[in-house]
């Protein structure tokens, strides 16, 4: 057992956990730090995947920027309290059904992961792909997508401040 | 390990948590918790495939995914402010009615 697996596997376990906890928690806030957890493993799981560049972007723009968004909005509107309220009557089968679908989802996309990719190696042309490889993907070949999502963040700027606009 | 298939394989794990989170949950800022989940675990999978061909277009991919991810994060919980100041609720179930 190589100690890469180790270290995926751990990773696995923890993330996996994170998540278990997000999914059962009472309390909002606990929830968005369980989901800091599940962010920063995942972040390490790209170092593992030489991308040290998305891993940084991972910790500082997801566990950071968002989840502070999220952090913030919580404490602001006092929701932490997550209470269970009875769903309605008319819809207590959902969550039974929720679980039993969500259960058969991962069954199908582990059977076909394991299938199809189960053989294919990782090539041997490893990429490092660090600040100055990634720029130059960016504003080479990836230059209209980059200029159409800098149009999208200023439209989701201005959706938030219309839609939080006092009356 | 010379193949990405236990990534891929978390990677589905964690969408499908994701999934079944945004199904269970009533409160609208654990569904969206659950979105960015989901979403997270789709990185990974990207990250994953971009490794196992050796192409960087994989990586721009979550660059990109990171980004609508923000754009989604701002205006949605603005939505929530606005439904909580109206409902003082976070509660889906209350939201069933298309007027404020």
């Amino acid at each position: 057992m190589t100690s890469e697996l180790i270290v995926f596997i751990v990773l696995a376990i923890i993330s996996v956990l994170a998540a278990v906890g997000l999914l059962s928690s009472r309390n909002a806030v606990y929830a968005a730090l369980f989901l800091i957890l599940n962010f920063a493993t995942v972040a390490v799981l790209y170092l593992m995947l030489n991308a040290p560049f998305l891993a940084i972007i991972q910790i500082s723009v997801y566990a950071g920027a968002i989840m502070v968004l999220f952090l913030f909005v919580i404490m602001l509107l006092g929701a932490e309290r997550l209470n269970q309220a009875a769903p309605q009557p008319g819809l207590r089968w959902q969550r039974p059904l929720a679980i039993g679908l969500g259960a058969l989802l991962l069954i199908q996309a582990a059977y076909v992961f394991i299938t199809r990719f189960n053989s294919t190696t990782v090539a041997p042309n490893l990429i490092q792909a660090g600040p100055m490889e990634i720029g130059l993907k960016l504003f080479g070949p990836y230059l209209l997508p980059f200029e159409v999502t800098s149009i999208l963040l200023l439209v989701a700027i201005i959706g938030a401040v219309v839609l939080t606009r006092e009356k | 390990m010379n193949t990405v298939s236990p990534y891929i394989l978390l990677s589905a794990i964690l969408f499908s948590m994701g999934v079944i989170g945004f199904l269970t949950r009533r409160n609208a800022i654990m569904i969206f918790m659950s979105v960015e989940l989901m979403l997270n675990s789709a990185n990974l999978a990207f990250v994953a495939f971009a490794h196992q061909w050796g192409q960087l277009d994989g990586q721009m991919f979550v660059f990109f995914v990171m980004a609508v991810a923000a754009a989604e994060v701002a205006v949605g919980l603005a939505l929530i402010v606005t439904v909580f100041r109206s409902k003082k609720s976070a509660n889906v179930d209350d939201l069933h009615q298309l007027k404020g």
